[in-house]
């Protein structure tokens, strides 16, 4: 199998180890990935703000990086830029190959449950206390857990790739699926809120002695590490393809 | 009329102690997770739902139709039904009917309607005294602020709050801050004017097209008190709230306050179906916006609203805001997505105070797409430059940053030598940056991913 990797813009620039473990973690299954080096962002952040005159700038540029690429699936470590290319990405004319393009984007703890259908990570050991982040992107628009709105079937992807390793112990928080607070540009331009509600996020993890988080939304992270660490709470914060690639951390 | 500053009036809920923001939060988040409990006790729930909806949009797109049967058959009763084309005609005709009376003093049940426009201080100026009898309501009335919450109006406020208020309103004990006494003292202060009102003057929360009859569902029994004990009775109700029929109400009964606070159904659920003997009953069915919304393709289903304020307990930026900061009728999700219908000026900023996290389309009712239609406003105020210059210039450089792939190489070179080249106190500097004043900045690093991709990766390099 075939794979593009989508490296959102601020996993390149801040976080580059958890672009290296999702590659490695996959080539360690046998698929074969290419890097299209000229990407830049999924316009995400203008989209987010209702620009739709310079998403369409950022949409063009990443159609012109991935729609012609011969793959199978176009794989991302980032729940809510993989929600803009699957939900909206609509600021640009959608011809077949864009349509083509957003119908086999996946995030990846969906690629390996759902796709690779890998959830036995079992070889690996993490002895600590980790919850689980999945983001409200992940969680309300790619449904890679169950809603806790709804009266369905509970389940979490991310929890089933997890559960496997050795020695780990996952607790689920007071309030898993509560948003952080990050929101995108929602950090800056609604500090107050958004603060508060990454410390009250923080708070409920040191509440349930949680040593790591682990999520598969680096972005969210980037937000809950600023407030603990702020704080001094000594939380770790790992993207969960660090956590099943064993590394780099 | 100047643009409400949300994000300020946020930070000064948040900031004015830590005790206010605590409670609010933890309130609301206890009334969503007695919904959800409630809502696990019905093995239909998603059905009901899935019909609530269903029915909701059958009948706004049979609308006219529906109206006149309402109408039809409402006068068969003997209601007297008025039509109000926006707030000033339902004031108007509000007060034609009063004066006519030669009423002075009403007590009115929570109505939204009548607070989207503005009855009471129109109806104050004119002389008449106006009594709120629900308990948040009157809390509010006698703070002189708007209900900050659709179902629980004075939620924002302590129980220290309200003994303070009473003590001073009232001549209650400030230092008696029990919720009960708090709430006998109150009734024993109001009740009395109930007696001796001219006239009461409720909302309606459905109005059923099949048999002209209409119903208001209350937790205090006090819009029972309004309708029953003056002579006169006077309904405002939206033209969004008509049902077909009576078999309709059944699943909307059910799903209503299980949402809203997580109880089975309201304490009280009252029918009314015309005048008693001796008395008189009025309905302004009032559009004010209504038709225009439902005209609006992005925007319509807001109409299937129906006033519960699930969206708004599950909101973690209202519960952190509190409904005042909104400063319009409707507040929390579902007013951002309404207020800028009545004035898309003043409400431009409303739209960018959510974190699109998506929870309340999953838990309203009715299935109202919110966190899509606030995405779909921002793109409303944006393309009509309703947002701050500063603000869409920004977005402007990201554009021309983000889609030019050699510049953003540089731009972040550019990142990583400011984040680690200058000094904490240039980069931890809140004025400068909103991100440093609760956060610490993350690392940046000086090898991309790309670089190291490069370096390492060479040959599958394409």
């Amino acid at each position: 199998m075939k794979v593009a990797l989508f490296v959102p813009c601020y996993i390149d620039l801040i976080y580059p180890e958890v672009a290296i473990a999702t590659l490695e973690l996959l080539e360690k299954h046998n698929i074969e990935v290419v890097v299209p080096l000229n990407q830049t962002c999924c316009g995400q952040p203008t989209a987010n703000e209702g620009d739709q005159k310079n998403s369409a700038k950022m949409e063009k540029v990443f159609a012109q990086n991935f729609q012609d690429l011969n793959v199978d699936y176009i794989v991302g470590p980032a729940g809510s830029c993989v929600k803009q290319i699957k939900l909206h990405f609509d600021a640009i004319e959608q011809t077949e190959k864009v349509t083509a393009m957003r119908a086999k984007t996946i995030e990846l703890v969906e690629f390996f449950t759902d796709v690779l259908k890998i959830t036995d990570f079992s070889d690996l050991s993490f002895p600590h206390t980790v919850a689980i982040h999945n983001s409200c992107s992940s969680i309300r628009g790619l449904h890679i857990s169950s809603r806790s709105e709804w009266q369905e079937p509970r389940f979490n992807k991310t929890e089933e790739l997890l559960k496997t390793i050795q020695n780990i112990n996952i607790k689920h928080i007071n309030r898993p699926d509560e948003c952080c607070g990050f929101g995108g540009t929602f950090c800056v331009t609604d500090e107050a809120v958004s603060a508060k509600m990454g410390q009250d996020k923080v708070s409920d993890y040191v509440g349930n002695e949680i040593e790591y988080v682990v999520s598969p939304d680096m972005s969210c992270l980037m937000h809950q590490k600023g407030i603990s660490d702020k704080e001094k709470t000594g939380l770790k914060f790992l993207h969960v393809a660090q956590v099943l690639n064993n590394g780099p951390f | 009329m100047k643009k409400v500053n949300i994000e300020k009036n946020a930070a000064a809920f948040i900031y004015q102690d830590d005790v206010h923001v605590t409670e609010h939060d933890k309130n609301l988040w206890n009334a969503r997770v007695k919904r959800d409990k409630a809502a696990s006790e019905i093995p239909e729930w998603e059905e009901l739902r899935n019909l609530a909806s269903a029915i909701k949009e059958h009948t706004l797109t049979h609308l006219d139709k529906y109206i006149e049967q309402f109408v039809e058959n409402a006068e068969k009763r003997g209601i007297k039904v008025h039509f109000a084309k926006d707030a000033i005609e339902h004031n108007a005709i509000a007060y034609e009917i009063l004066s006519s009376h030669n009423v002075k003093n009403i007590i009115k049940s929570k109505s939204m309607l009548q607070e989207e426009c503005g009855m009471t201080p129109f109806l104050e100026e004119k002389g008449i005294n106006v009594l709120e009898t629900d308990l948040g309501e009157r809390i509010q009335q006698l703070s002189g602020q708007l209900p900050s919450h659709i179902v629980m109006p004075a939620i924002h406020q302590t129980k220290e709050d309200v003994a303070k208020l009473f003590a001073e309103k009232i001549g209650t004990d400030p230092n008696d801050t029990d919720p009960s006494s708090l709430n006998t003292a109150m009734r024993n202060n109001a009740r009395p004017k109930f007696l001796v009102a001219d006239a009461g003057m409720t909302g309606g929360n459905f109005a059923i097209a099949e048999t002209g009859t209409f119903v208001v569902c209350t937790n205090e029994g006090n819009a029972d008190l309004t309708a029953s004990l003056p002579p006169l009775h006077i309904a405002s109700i939206g033209i969004e709230k008509i049902l077909p029929k009576v078999e309709d109400l059944g699943v909307f009964i059910r799903i209503l306050s299980r949402s809203a606070l997580g109880t089975p159904a309201t304490q009280y659920t009252s029918h009314f179906s015309g005048p008693r003997a001796g008395s008189t009953m009025h309905i302004i069915l009032t559009d004010n916006g209504r038709s225009k919304r439902l005209a609006m393709d992005e925007f319509w289903t807001s109409l299937k609203c129906i006033r519960c304020g699930a969206c708004m307990n599950t909101c973690p930026v209202y519960r952190r805001s509190s409904g005042l900061a909104y400063s319009a009728t409707y507040s929390g999700p579902i007013g951002i997505i309404i207020d800028p219908t009545f004035d898309p000026k003043k409400y431009s900023e409303l739209p960018y105070h959510s974190s699109l996290c998506g929870s309340c389309t999953e838990v309203c009712p009715v299935h109202i797409n919110i966190a899509e239609q606030i995405m779909d406003w921002r793109k409303v105020m944006m393309k009509n430059k309703e947002v701050d210059f500063s603000r869409r210039m920004a977005f402007k450089a990201a554009g021309v940053v983000l889609s030019n792939p050699k510049l953003f190489r540089v731009v972040e070179k550019v990142a990583y030598n400011a984040i680690n080249i200058l000094p904490e106190a240039i980069t931890e500097n809140k004025t400068l940056d909103p991100w440093a004043a609760h956060r610490k900045l993350p690392d940046v690093k000086k090898e991309t991913f790309r670089d190291w991709y490069i370096k390492n990766r060479k040959s599958n390099e394409q």
